[in-house]
């Protein structure tokens, strides 16, 4: 560990005080404004805008959403991990790069691009409305969008345990007598599970807040397709700020319990993997 | 590992070995085969297809057509420069604050250490309209700092500019000063109280004369919010975690040796930050600076809400993506995309080349922008 002598190095409080300050001015200043504003109104007030019909329908559809968009992730990003560290094919590298896409493409340009996609006469609506599976300006659209923006969460958090895992086990399994599955089922799949729970998380935390890529996709319709932050953008457009503070308080809960929990889930891993 | 030691120890029967262990390991082909495909699938379907369906739409009505909405639709055009005059002040500020982060943090133990570092995180956990939605409430016009703001919002500057002038004073007296103790002399012999006292002299000073010699205009409203120093806010707020998270395990895993030595050799520590520091994190660095300023280039929500979406005047280039959407001018709208997705490329291709540059024991966490 790097703990040097402060009267060695140069440069402690200077580089401390500097980062305490921009960090309380840039961060910790605004989300206690946040906090402050929400307790200035009364409980009335504060339940009356977190509570109503239009704000529990808006709740449901974004953690439903971002539920099924994480579990999709889940699934597709181990298929990912697995294909990517223990097959080798050509253009596997390009595959590998690709999947960090949606780290690096504005959330705007993504909703923007699977709106028209999924549209009756988009490349892939085309062939996919006739079916009756409508992806745009409906519910599945947003969780299409999300699995998107998600998908390389629940992939880069496997991928490296994968790479770790010890090929001595599952020798052992199969020198035992174990088929492939029984392998994967009883050897790898245990040790992957703290990877999988956290790429979930994550990818759930990041759904939640989302709002760049769906708003071009889900059509905003109250109680049907309006997620919490576009509910929190409505509210700030007919200038009721003390309502779309009241909303984003209860995001902002939930979002920082999540994070709390990421972090648990990392420290017991790591407990798990001594 | 395993391999390795079983070398070692009994070499005729390595081969059989790794046989053994490749077939263990190994999925049967039929399974390779579905798998990959699918999972090449999944990655044509939910990435490249919607790549491809940009440059397809930006281009659908001709080159000379994306041309003229990219450059001659004067919105559009302001979009793109109000962009690239956000950006980088937002990064450049990052920056300044990650590298002073990562060096108190890597460089030092202090109580508080842990829970600096996931305080540095926290903006990634905020959904960006509730990022946005923190500056409406301390600077716009019903906001905390609305009234003042409106009312003589200039009024604040002398301190702004003076405070910052300050600091840069602090820094160039702490980066210029002799590394051996005894060496130190005048200014540099004085402890932190007289340090502060001569800041705070300083400070009054400069205040003082910005004050008498009126360089700011008095009783006039200052726009934050609706304006670009709201739009900075916002992207630096939502940016806020990437240099520093890249750059505090690199500086870990480099170690303080090198920066020891140069100080035992009679470095002080702005030659020692220059010459050794920055050349050994700079990999690290412009990682982190790519990975910002593609989130700040895209980003959208936070900024949607401090931004007010007036065209040609507070529109960055994902807004104007947006705005061009709802009014049905998808070409333009595409064209615009298009600009944001190649240099989303550019910055996938530029991360790829340095993940290979940067000393490994992070690789693990290589998660990209972790949320």
């Amino acid at each position: 560990m790097a703990s040097v002598n402060r009267r060695v190095l140069p440069g402690f409080s200077l580089t401390l005080g500097y980062t305490v300050f921009y960090l309380g001015l840039l961060v910790l200043l605004p989300i206690t404004a946040v906090f402050v504003k929400a307790s200035s109104l009364s409980l009335h007030d504060f339940l009356g805008a977190v509570w109503t019909e239009r704000a529990r329908a808006a709740y449901l559809l974004t953690f439903g959403t971002s539920f099924l968009a994480a579990l999709t992730n889940v699934v597709l990003g181990a298929l990912l991990a697995w294909v990517l560290t223990r097959y080798t094919f050509p253009g596997k590298r390009i595959l590998d790069a690709l999947v960090d896409l949606p780290l690096a493409l504005p959330t705007a340009v993504g909703g923007l691009v699977y709106a028209s996609l999924y549209v009756e006469n988009g490349w892939l609506g085309r062939h996919l409305v006739p079916l009756g599976i409508r992806g745009a300006y409906t519910r599945l659209g947003i969780v299409l969008v999300l699995v998107f923006v998600g998908l390389p969460f629940v992939v880069r958090t496997v991928q490296p345990v994968l790479e770790d895992l010890d090929p001595e086990t599952e020798e052992a399994s199969s020198s035992l007598g174990a088929t492939r599955w029984q392998t994967f089922a009883f050897v790898i799949l245990p040790t992957l599970v703290p990877a999988l729970i956290t790429g979930f998380a994550l990818a759930f935390a990041r759904s939640i807040g989302e709002y760049g890529s769906v708003v071009f996709i889900s059509g905003n319709m109250p109680f049907k397709t309006e997620i919490a932050p576009i509910l929190i953008v409505a509210r700030l457009e007919e200038f009721a700020y003390g309502e779309a503070t009241a909303i984003a308080v209860v995001l902002l809960v939930i979002s920082f319990s999540m994070l709390l929990v990421v972090n648990l889930l990392e420290s017991w891993s790591r407990r798990h993997d001594r | 590992m395993t391999v390795e030691t079983t070398e070692v120890r009994d070499a005729p029967r390595t081969r059989a070995a790794a046989t053994k262990i490749r077939r263990a390991q190994q999925d049967p082909a039929w399974l390779r085969w579905i798998l990959t495909g699918l999972a090449i699938a999944v990655v044509v379907v939910l990435i490249v297809l919607p790549v491809l369906h940009v440059f397809a739409g930006a281009l659908a009505e001709g080159a000379g057509v994306y041309w003229k909405n990219l450059v001659e639709d004067p919105d559009t055009r302001h979009a793109i420069g109000l962009t690239l005059t956000v950006v980088p002040i937002a990064v450049a500020a990052n920056v300044v604050f990650g590298v002073a982060a990562a060096w108190a943090i890597a460089r030092f133990s202090f109580p508080g250490r842990t829970l600096l570092t996931a305080l540095i995180d926290l903006p990634f956990s905020v959904s960006p309209v509730v990022a946005g939605l923190m500056f409406v409430l301390i600077f716009g016009l019903q906001g905390y700092f609305g009234a003042f703001l409106r009312r003589d919002g200039y009024a604040i500057m002398p301190y702004l500019v003076s405070a910052l002038l300050v600091l840069l004073l602090a820094v160039a007296s702490f980066v210029f000063r002799p590394s051996q103790r005894r060496a130190r002399r005048g200014l540099w012999k004085t402890p932190p109280l007289g340090l502060a006292l001569a800041g705070a002299t300083v400070f009054v000073l400069l205040v003082l004369a910005q004050q008498a010699l009126g360089v700011w205009p008095t009783n006039k409203s200052l726009k934050i919010i609706f304006a670009t120093p709201g739009l900075v806010l916002a992207t630096a707020f939502v940016t806020f975690p990437f240099v520093a998270r890249e750059l505090i395990p690199v500086m870990n895993a480099i170690g303080a040796d090198e920066e020891l030595a140069a100080l035992s050799l009679g470095a002080n520590g702005w030659q020692m930050f220059w010459h050794v520091t920055v050349p050994n994190v700079k990999w690290g660095l412009v990682y982190g600076i790519i990975l910002c300023n593609a989130r700040a280039m895209g980003e959208f929500g936070a900024v949607y809400v401090v931004s007010g979406h007036i065209a040609g005047e507070t529109d960055t280039m994902p807004l104007r993506i947006e705005k061009l959407f709802q009014e049905y001018n998808m070409p333009g709208s595409f064209a615009v995309a298009s600009v944001l997705t190649l240099l989303a490329i550019v910055t996938l291709v530029v991360k790829r080349k340095l993940e290979d540059r940067i000393p490994a024991p992070e690789q693990g966490r290589r998660t990209g922008a972790h949320p």
